[in-house]
C-alpha cells in the first residue's frame, strides 16, 4: 500500500516501516498525443497555471512542458518574499489576490510550502522617501490591505541590529506589511506539481520546446525534442526565456533578460525575525527556516542569459548589508546564484493573449515572479480556460505600452535596468 | 597539561613555544602552526560539535577547508564568528572557541532527543506536517524549527574591526600553492611574468606538508618552504598566503579573501581583519587539488571517523595521532601511505578494509604493519558513544564481525577540487576511470593543473603545473629560466576509488552529508518519491548546502543516486558549483564601506561656514545640505522654517543652490540639441536671458527640469534638479552622440566648479548691487526677470549672475568659481546685514517653492506628464522633442488623469500630510474611488496654514470642490478645498519688481 | 567584465552604464504611423540569446557613449566601437 496523503499521521506511520510506502510526488509522464491545453514552462507560474486549470476549470487534459526538471528555474532560485505593498492600481489587487492565494496555500495542496507570515518591512530614510510609502500604504489601506507605518522606536523593538547611530543615511522609519513574508520556494513548485498531477495534469520532464505549430493564425500545438504535441490551446509561461520563446512563435516582446544574483550565508540561529529593505541602498534580507540569511540587491543591469553574476553586484549588496546592519561583518555569505528575470519595459507583468489564436502569454515578471506564483497561475488559468482576463488582472495587457497605459511602479521609464 | 596525543617529533609546529586557548571554557595549549583542530587532537579532544538536526556528537573529519562537522564558535562579544572551520582557524595564543548547536553542553546535549524520532525526521518531513492548523505555523511550529536550526551565532553588535578592498593586475594568477602551484609560480615568476600565487593555508606546499615524501634529496615539506622562499625573493612575483580564491568573474576578474588578521587576536592596529582583492589576470593556474570522499557507513559519523588523508596531515604536519589503534577503510591504493604514516607515528593499525574484491593491493601493506587485511568487504558501522570505539566490519553475504578501534581512516577517492571551473557555467566532465567529474569548459586564460585536473600523481603535478605557468609566461612575452622538474618517487599505486556508495548492509544511519544530517536513506527517500535529478536531490534533502558546500558529499550523493536509480553519474546530473567556493565575510566584501563612509559624501561650498553658523544637515542622495540655520531661543525646525521663509519674503536670504545640477553648452549646434531635449524652445532664447525648460523621456513622461541660460551665441548654461545631474548630462551625450551625431555641440559638467547663491527676498538688489564690482548695472531694467550676465564681483572674481527665482521673490543667483564659494558667502552675509539677511535652507526652500506651486522631486515622479504638471501648453507643436511623438498616447493624453493643482484644508488649522489620498466628499475611501494623491505640503507662514501641491484627476477643472484628503497610515482624513498651486503673488509682481 | 573604451583602455564594469538595445533606430516623428513606430523603438526588442549590439556610456570615465557587442550567453565582448561613430555611418548608410 502506498500513501497518498500528507499529514503527521500518515509520516508517523510510514516512520513505522521504514519510509517505504511514499509515491513519487509526481508521475514523470511520457508525452501523449495531445492535449487541451499545453503549459510551456514548469516553473512555480507554469504548474500553478495547470493546479488552476484543473482545479478551478476542470480542465485537467493538461500537459506542462519543462526542458529541464521542474522547478529549476527563478522558483528554484530567488529570495523567497512574498507580499502585497505595491502602489499603482493595476499591481494592488492582483498582488493581494496572490497573497490570499498564498494564506491557503498548504489547505489547498496538501503541501506544507512553509506560508510564513513574519512581515515586511520597508525601511525610509527621508521626509521624502516617509512620504512616498505613507502614499503606498494608504493605497493599500484602500485596497483592504494591512500596511503601517513603524517609527524609530518601534523599529529599534523589532529589528534591534540596524545601525540607528552612524548610518550615512539616517533610519527614520518603516512602511511594515504584516501580512508579507516568506515562502520556502522549491516547495511551492512541489506542491504545485503534486496537486496538478493529482488531477491528472501530465508533467512532462526534459521536454524542449523548439517551435509552434500555427496554421491560419492558430495554435495547432507545439515542437519539442520529444516530439509534436498537439494542443487546442498552448500557455507560454517560461520567465527569463520568454522572448525566445516567443520569437519562435513570431513574437516580439517589451522584454528584456537580465541577471538578477541572490545570496545566503551559512545557518545562523535566530537573527532577523522580519523580510527587512533597505531605503537607501540596494539591499534586503530575510532568515530561513534553516537559518541562513537570503540577501539581495539590484539586478546586474544588462542584458544576459548568462546565469552568473559580477562582482560590482555582490559588493554593492554586500556594501548595503553593512550599511544596514553593521553586526552582520562576521556572518559569511556561503553562495549566490544569479538567475535570468524577464524584465519588462514597465517594471510589470504580462497576462494576456497574443496575437496568436490559441497563444497566451505569462510573462515580464522582472524579478518579482515568485510572490505572483499563485495569482499567476490563476488568472492566467482564468485566461486559458475563460478567454478573458481574470479581474484582478486587467491591465497586464500586451498592448499597455501602445495606449500609455504602463505600469511604471519605480517611475523609471522604458529602461528594464532601472526597474 | 599533557598533550596525550602530540608526537615527540616532527611536523611543522614550532614545539618550542606554547599557545593558550580555551574551547567550552576548558583551557588547553598548543603550538604555533598548529590550527584549533590539530591543538584540539593533540589534547585528546575528539567531540568537538553536535549535528544540524540530530544533535549527534560530531569531531573532526578533515583537515581543511572542506570540514563539515568541526564548526565553532570562534571569539566572543562583537567578535564572534560563527560556524568557523577549526581545522583551518589558525591557533593564537588566547583563542576562545565554543561548540555550537548544542544545549546544555557538548557531551550532553538534550536536543539529541532528535534521534528518538529521527525516524520521522526523513528528507522533506516538513513538507508533509505541520499544516493544521494554519495559524499554528507563525506561532508553534516554525519558531520551534528555527531554534533548533541554524549552527552558531551571529554577533549582536557592529562588527569592531575594519575591511578593505584592493585591486591588482597580473600576468598570471596561480590558485593553490601545492606542488603544481609552486612549479607553475617558479616556472612563470623565473621568466619575469607578473604572478600572483594565492593559497588558503598559511604556509605554502599543500599536501607536500601532509605527505611523507621526498622531493629531489630533500623532504617534501622543506622543498616547499625552499621554493616559497625563492618565489618571495622575486620582484614580480606576489606571494598570497591565508588568501583564498573565491571567484571568477567574466573578463580575467577573480575575487579573493586574504585573512589578514584572523591569525590573532586582533588586527595590529591601521590593519584590517581581511583584505578583499580583486584580480585582474591576464591568465590563470588552477593548482586546487583534490578533496578526499568518505564512503558511506553506519554511524560513519562518530567523533574518530576521519578521511584517510587529514590523518596523515595531523601525523606528518602537526605532529599529532588522531587515535592510537585505526582500523583503514578504504577503496584506493593510498590506503598503503596512511597505514605507513600510522605505524610511523606508533599507531597500531588493527585492519585494513578494502572495499575491493583484490587481496594483491594492500597485502605487502597489511603486513609489514601487522594488520588484520580484509579484502572485498566493508565497514558495516562504527560502534561506540561519543567517539568511536570499534567498528563493524561486513562480507557481502551479511556477516559481521568488530574490531576495537578509536580511529577509521577512510578513503573513499578523491575529486578533484574543480569548484572555480564552474564559476562561469563551464560544466565539468566526468570521467569513469578516475571515478571523479573533471573539469570541463574552464574561464577563459584558465589551466587546471595537478589533482584538480584528474593528474593525482605528484609527478605528473610538477610536470603539468611548471608547463602551464611556462606556457602562460611565454604567451605573455616572456622566457627565460624555466622550472627543471624534481626527481619524486614513483605512486605507491591509484588513487581513484569508486564505491561502494551504499552500504551492503543497514546499521545505523549512514551519512553523506554530515554537516546537513543527510543520510544514505534520505537520498533512498528522495529517488522514491521522485527528486533524482541532481538539483531535485539537493533542494529535497539538502544535500550539499551546508557550509562546505558539499565538498565532501556532493560526489558521493550523485554517486548514490546513480546507483539507486541503475543510471549513469552524467545521467543523474551535475553538480555545479557557485561563488563563492568559500564562504566569504560580509564586511569584507563590504570593505571601508559602512557607517558614514556608506557611500561618499558631497559637501557644497558653503558646508563649513555653515556649520560655523550651527546649521542642521539634511542628506539629499550623496549632498549634505543645510536644512535651516536655527537661532537661539527657536524652539524647533518649524520656528526657525518661518523666521527663515519671513525673512526672505519681507526682507532678504541666501541660499546655497550649488548642489543643482550645472551643465556648460558649447558649439555651434547647441541651440538646436537644446531644442531636442527640452519641450519648449531655446533657440529662440536672446543672449543674456535665461528660460525655464522641462524635458521629457522618449516614453513621454516627464524626466526633469531647470533653467538653461543664453550666455552667447554658441554657449548656454543649464541647471538641472539635484537628483537627477548624471543622468541629464548622460542624456545629453546620448542625444549628442548616437541620435543626433551630426550635431557639433559640447557639453561640461560643472557641478562642481560653479558655487551658486540664490539671494531672494525684496531687498535681494540692494545686496547684489553691495557686491558687484563697479560698473555693473543690477537694476531692473539692465537686468530684468530672466536676465543674465557676466560680470566680477568682490573686486575682479568672475561671476555669473541670473535674475531668476524658486521662492517668488526678486532674486538672483550668483554663481563664481567654487574655491571663491566659502568666501562669497560670507561677503554675501556682509553685505546683507544691513538689509536683514538670514541664510535659509532647504526646509524654507521648499516651503517656499511649494507656496508657489513649483514642482520638484515629488511632482516630477516618473509618472507624470507636461498636461500633469500643468505645462502642456508649453510642449511645442512646431518642433520635434524627446518624447513628443509617445507624449500623445491616449493613455498618456487623457484628459481624466490626475492633474497638479493646490490644497489648503477646509479647517485653515488642519494639518496636511503628503501621501494622502483624495476621494471626493462622502464618497467610501476605496480603491474604486481613489483620486489622486498629495505630492508636497507645507505649513505656509504667508497664508498662515497648511497648503499642499497634488495630483487630483480632472484637478483643473475641479477648482473650489472639498475633497478628503484620506491619510489611514497616519490615521489623517482631512477637507480639502481645490484651489491654484499659486500659493503666493499669483501674477508674479514680486519677482518682476 | 570589462570593456575596452577606445579612449581610456579596459576598465572594469563599475565605470559604466548600461542603456540596451543599439539595433533599434529613433524613428522618423514626421512619417504617418510615427506613433507606432515609436512604440516598436522604445519598448520592443528582439532580446537574443546570444550576440548582442548594445550602448553603454563611460559614465565614471570619458562620458563616450559605446556600443559594444557581447555574447550575452557567455558574456564575451566582441568588439567596443564609439557610438558617434556607428551612428554617423547609420545616418549616412540611411540617406544613401
Amino acid at each position: 500500500m502506498s500513501t497518498d496523503s500528507y499529514s503527521i499521521f500518515s509520516v508517523l506511520r510510514e516512520a513505522l516501516r521504514g519510509h517505504t510506502g511514499w509515491k513519487p510526488a509526481w508521475r514523470d509522464a511520457a508525452p501523449k498525443p495531445a492535449y487541451d491545453v499545453v503549459i510551456v514552462g514548469g516553473g512555480g507560474h507554469g504548474l500553478a497555471t495547470a493546479h488552476y486549470l484543473a482545479k478551478v476549470h476542470g480542465i485537467t487534459n493538461v500537459a506542462v512542458v519543462e526542458k529541464g526538471w521542474i522547478g529549476g528555474g527563478n522558483v528554484g532560485r530567488n529570495t523567497t518574499i512574498v507580499r502585497s505593498n505595491y502602489l499603482l492600481p493595476g499591481n494592488v489587487p492582483f498582488y493581494e489576490h496572490s497573497l490570499k492565494l498564498w494564506e491557503g496555500l498548504e489547505q489547498d495542496l496538501n503541501y506544507n510550502a512553509m506560508v510564513s507570515q513574519r512581515g515586511v518591512v520597508n525601511l525610509f530614510h527621508s521626509d521624502g522617501q516617509r512620504d512616498a510609502y505613507a502614499r503606498r500604504g494608504n493605497a493599500m489601506r484602500m485596497n483592504g490591505i494591512d500596511a503601517d507605518l513603524l517609527d524609530v522606536p518601534e523599529l529599534k523593538r523589532i529589528l534591534p541590529m540596524l545601525d540607528f547611530d552612524n548610518a550615512r543615511f539616517p533610519i527614520k522609519g518603516a512602511l511594515r506589511q504584516k501580512r508579507g513574508g516568506t515562502v520556502r520556494h522549491d516547495a511551492v513548485a512541489w506542491g504545485y506539481a503534486r496537486a496538478a498531477d493529482g488531477r491528472g495534469v501530465d508533467i512532462i520532464q526534459n521536454c524542449e520546446v523548439t517551435g509552434f505549430r500555427i496554421e491560419g493564425g492558430r495554435i495547432e500545438g507545439v515542437e519539442t525534442t520529444r516530439g509534436f504535441i498537439g494542443a487546442k490551446k498552448v500557455g507560454l509561461s517560461t520567465a527569463g526565456n520568454s522572448s525566445r520563446v516567443a520569437s519562435m512563435a513570431g513574437l516580439r516582446l517589451p522584454i528584456e533578460s537580465h541577471v538578477l544574483q541572490a545570496f545566503v550565508s551559512e545557518g545562523l540561529k535566530p537573527f532577523i525575525d522580519t523580510v527587512c529593505t533597505f531605503g537607501a541602498g540596494h539591499f534586503y534580507i530575510s532568515q530561513s527556516d534553516k537559518g541562513g540569511l537570503v540577501f539581495g540587491g539590484d539586478i546586474d543591469g544588462y542584458n544576459s542569459y548568462a546565469q552568473r553574476g559580477a562582482l560590482p553586484t555582490v559588493e554593492d549588496v554586500c556594501e548595503g548589508g553593512m550599511a544596514l546592519m553593521p553586526s552582520i561583518g562576521r556572518v559569511r555569505m556561503l553562495r549566490s546564484w544569479g538567475g535570468i528575470m524577464d524584465m519588462s519595459m514597465d517594471g510589470s507583468p504580462i497576462i494576456d493573449h497574443t496575437p496568436v489564436e490559441g497563444l497566451y502569454l505569462n510573462a515580464g515578471w522582472c524579478y518579482g515572479g515568485f510572490k505572483a506564483t499563485p495569482a499567476a497561475g490563476d488568472c492566467f488559468a482564468h485566461l486559458i480556460a475563460r478567454d478573458a482576463p481574470h479581474p484582478v488582472a486587467t491591465a497586464y495587457r500586451l498592448d499597455r505600452f501602445a495606449t500609455g497605459r504602463t505600469i511604471d511602479e519605480k517611475g523609471m521609464g522604458a529602461q528594464p535596468n532601472l526597474h | 597539561m599533557s598533550k596525550p596525543h602530540r608526537l615527540p617529533a616532527g611536523g611543522l609546529v614550532d614545539r618550542g613555544a606554547s599557545l593558550a586557548f580555551s574551547f567550552d571554557g576548558k583551557r588547553y595549549a598548543g603550538h604555533p602552526g598548529d590550527t584549533l583542530a590539530s591543538a584540539l587532537l593533540a589534547n585528546g579532544v575528539k567531540l568537538v560539535g553536535r549535528s544540524f538536526k540530530y544533535h549527534r556528537p560530531r569531531g573532526v573529519l578533515t583537515a581543511g577547508f572542506e570540514e563539515p562537522n568541526a564548526l565553532v564558535e570562534l571569539r566572543s562579544g562583537a567578535r564572534r564568528e560563527p560556524n568557523t572551520k577549526a581545522t583551518v582557524a589558525e591557533l593564537f595564543d588566547g583563542l576562545e572557541a565554543r561548540s555550537q548547536n548544542r544545549w546544555p553542553s557538548l557531551a550532553f546535549d538534550l536536543l539529541a532527543v532528535n534521534q528518538l524520532a529521527s525516524p520521522a525526521f526523513v528528507a522533506g518531513f516538513y513538507y508533509k506536517t505541520f499544516m493544521w492548523p494554519a495559524s499554528f505555523w507563525e506561532k508553534l511550529y516554525e519558531p520551534m524549527i528555527r531554534r533548533a536550526a541554524g549552527l552558531g551565532r551571529a554577533a549582536e553588535a557592529a562588527d569592531p574591526d575594519s575591511y578593505e578592498k584592493t585591486t591588482a593586475h597580473c600576468d598570471l594568477l596561480v590558485i593553490g600553492g601545492g606542488a603544481g602551484g609552486l612549479a607553475a609560480a617558479l616556472a612563470a615568476g623565473r621568466a619575469g611574468a607578473r604572478v600572483i600565487i594565492a593559497d588558503e593555508d598559511f604556509v605554502l606546499g599543500g599536501r607536500l606538508n601532509a605527505e611523507r615524501r621526498s622531493v629531489g634529496d630533500v623532504a617534501s615539506a622543506d622543498w616547499a618552504a625552499q621554493a616559497a622562499a625563492e618565489l618571495a625573493s622575486l620582484p614580480e612575483v606576489t606571494v598570497l598566503t591565508r588568501t583564498t580564491v573565491t571567484s571568477v568573474h567574466d573578463g580575467g576578474v577573480y575575487g579573493a579573501l586574504e585573512r589578514v588578521s584572523d591569525h590573532l587576536a586582533q588586527p595590529l592596529s591601521h590593519q584590517p581583519r581581511q583584505r578583499f582583492w580583486r584580480i585582474v589576470a591576464k591568465r590563470s593556474v588552477l593548482a586546487s587539488g583534490a578533496l578526499e570522499r568518505p564512503i558511506p557507513f553506519g554511524n560513519n559519523d562518530r567523533p574518530g571517523v576521519m578521511l584517510a588523508g587529514a590523518v596523515r596531515t595531523y601525523i606528518n604536519r602537526f605532529g599529532v595521532a588522531p587515535g592510537k589503534r585505526a582500523v583503514v577503510y578504504a577503496n584506493n591504493d593510498d590506503a598503503a601511505a596512511t597505514v605507513a604514516d600510522l605505524v610511523a607515528a606508533g599507531c597500531e593499525v588493527a585492519a585494513v578494509v578494502d572495499a575491493r574484491g583484490d587481496a594483491s593491493a594492500l597485502q605487502a601493506t597489511a603486513k609489514a604493519a601487522g594488520a588484520l587485511l580484509v579484502f572485498g568487504r566493508t565497514v558495516a558501522r562504527a560502534y561506540g558513544g561519543r567517539v568511536v570505539e570499534g567498528c563493524e566490519i561486513a562480507d557481502a553475504r551479511g556477516d559481521t564481525f568488530n574490531v576495537p578501534c578509536d580511529l577509521i581512516a577512510v578513503s573513499g577517492g578523491w575529486s578533484p577540487a574543480i569548484q572555480l571551473t564552474n564559476h562561469l557555467n563551464g560544466r565539468p566532465a566526468w570521467d569513469d576511470r578516475r571515478a571523479a567529474f573533471l573539469p570541463g569548459v574552464t574561464p577563459p586564460g584558465m589551466t587546471v593543473v595537478g589533482s584538480a585536473n584528474g593528474d593525482f600523481g605528484l609527478a605528473e603535478t610538477f610536470a603539468t603545473g611548471a608547463r602551464a605557468g611556462a606556457e602562460a609566461a611565454a604567451a605573455e612575452g616572456f622566457s627565460g629560466a624555466g622550472f627543471e622538474l624534481p626527481s619524486v618517487e614513483p605512486e605507491a599505486g591509484e588513487t581513484y576509488g569508486d564505491g561502494p556508495w551504499r552500504p551492503t548492509i543497514k546499521r545505523g544511519k549512514a551519512f553523506v552529508d554530515f554537516q546537513n544530517d543527510v543520510t544514505v536513506s534520505d537520498v533512498e527517500l528522495s529517488a522514491r518519491e521522485g527528486f533524482r535529478s541532481v538539483e531535485h536531490l539537493k533542494r529535497y534533502t539538502t544535500l550539499g548546502m551546508a557550509t562546505d558546500q558539499g565538498k565532501t558529499s556532493n560526489v558521493v550523493g550523485l554517486a548514490l543516486m546513480a546507483e539507486i536509480t541503475g543510471k549513469s553519474i552524467p545521467d543523474t546530473g551535475v553538480t555545479m558549483n557557485r561563488p563563492p567556493y568559500t564562504p566569504v565575510a560580509i564586511g569584507a566584501l563590504a570593505g571601508a564601506h559602512r557607517h558614514k563612509e556608506f557611500r561618499p559624501t558631497r559637501l557644497p561650498p558653503s558646508h563649513f561656514w555653515a556649520e560655523e553658523q550651527g546649521a542642521v544637515f539634511t542628506e539629499t542622495g550623496q549632498w549634505m545640505r543645510a536644512a535651516y540655520f536655527p537661532r537661539r531661543g527657536e524652539a524647533d525646525w518649524f520656528e526657525t522654517m518661518v523666521r527663515e521663509v519671513e525673512t526672505v519674503r519681507t526682507k532678504v536670504g541666501v541660499y546655497d543652490a550649488s548642489t543643482l545640477g550645472k551643465i556648460d553648452i558649447h558649439g555651434p549646434d547647441a541651440a538646436t540639441l537644446l531644442d531636442k531635449v527640452y519641450v519648449n524652445a531655446f533657440a529662440s532664447l536672446a543672449v543674456g536671458k535665461a528660460r525655464y525648460g522641462l524635458m521629457l523621456r522618449e516614453d513621454g513622461v516627464a524626466m526633469d527640469d531647470g533653467t538653461t541660460t543664453r550666455l552667447g551665441d554658441q554657449h548656454f548654461y543649464m541647471t538641472t534638479t539635484t537628483a537627477n545631474a548624471g543622468a541629464v548630462m548622460r542624456h545629453l551625450e546620448f542625444a549628442k552622440q548616437w541620435l543626433w551625431p551630426e550635431l557639433d555641440v559640447h557639453f561640461a559638467s560643472v557641478t562642481d566648479q560653479w558655487a551658486q547663491y540664490a539671494i531672494a527676498g525684496p531687498r535681494s538688489r540692494d545686496v547684489v548691487a553691495a557686491l558687484v564690482d563697479p560698473g555693473f548695472d543690477v537694476s531692473n531694467e539692465a537686468l530684468p526677470y530672466m536676465g543674465a550676465t557676466e560680470l566680477t564681483v568682490c573686486g575682479g572674481v568672475k561671476a555669473r549672475l541670473f535674475r531668476l527665482s524658486f521662492s517668488g521673490e526678486l532674486a538672483y543667483e550668483l554663481a563664481v568659481p567654487a574655491r571663491y564659494g566659502d568666501a562669497m558667502i560670507r561677503a554675501i552675509v556682509k553685505a546683507g546685514e544691513p538689509f536683514g539677511i538670514c541664510p535659509y535652507g532647504a526646509e524654507a526652500l521648499a516651503v517656499m517653492r511649494i507656496e508657489k506651486g513649483h514642482a520638484a522631486g515629488p511632482e516630477l515622479n516618473g509618472n507624470t506628464t507636461g498636461a500633469d504638471l500643468g505645462m502642456g501648453r508649453m510642449m511645442s507643436k512646431k518642433k520635434d522633442f524627446i518624447g513628443r511623438t509617445l507624449a500623445g498616447r491616449e493613455g498618456l493624453a487623457d484628459p481624466s488623469r490626475p492633474a497638479l493643482v493646490g490644497f489648503r484644508p477646509v479647517d485653515r488649522t488642519a494639518r496636511l500630510r503628503s501621501g494622502a489620498h483624495f476621494v471626493a466628499r462622502g464618497a467610501e475611501p476605496t480603491a474604486a474611488n481613489d483620486e489622486g494623491y498629495m505630492t508636497s505640503t507645507a505649513y505656509s507662514p504667508s497664508n498662515g496654514h497648511w497648503i499642499g501641491l497634488g495630483f487630483l484627476a480632472r484637478g483643473a477643472s475641479r477648482m473650489g470642490e472639498i475633497v478628503r484628503a484620506y491619510d489611514p497610515v497616519r490615521d489623517g482624513d482631512v477637507e480639502v478645498e481645490v484651489v491654484s498651486p499659486v500659493f503666493v503673488d499669483p501674477e508674479g509682481a514680486r519677482l518682476r519688481a | 567584465m570589462r570593456i575596452a573604451c577606445p579612449h581610456c583602455g579596459t576598465r572594469g564594469l563599475d565605470e559604466f552604464a548600461y542603456l540596451g538595445d543599439a539595433t533599434v533606430v529613433r524613428p522618423d516623428p514626421s512619417a504617418e504611423n510615427a506613433e507606432t513606430a515609436f512604440v516598436e523603438y522604445v519598448y520592443l526588442r528582439d532580446n537574443p540569446a546570444g550576440r548582442h549590439r548594445e550602448l553603454w556610456s563611460h559614465a565614471l570615465g570619458c562620458q563616450s557613449w559605446l556600443v559594444v557587442t557581447r555574447d550575452v550567453r557567455t558574456h564575451a565582448i566582441e568588439s567596443v566601437e564609439n557610438a558617434r561613430d556607428v551612428a554617423t555611418a547609420r545616418d549616412q548608410g540611411a540617406g544613401q
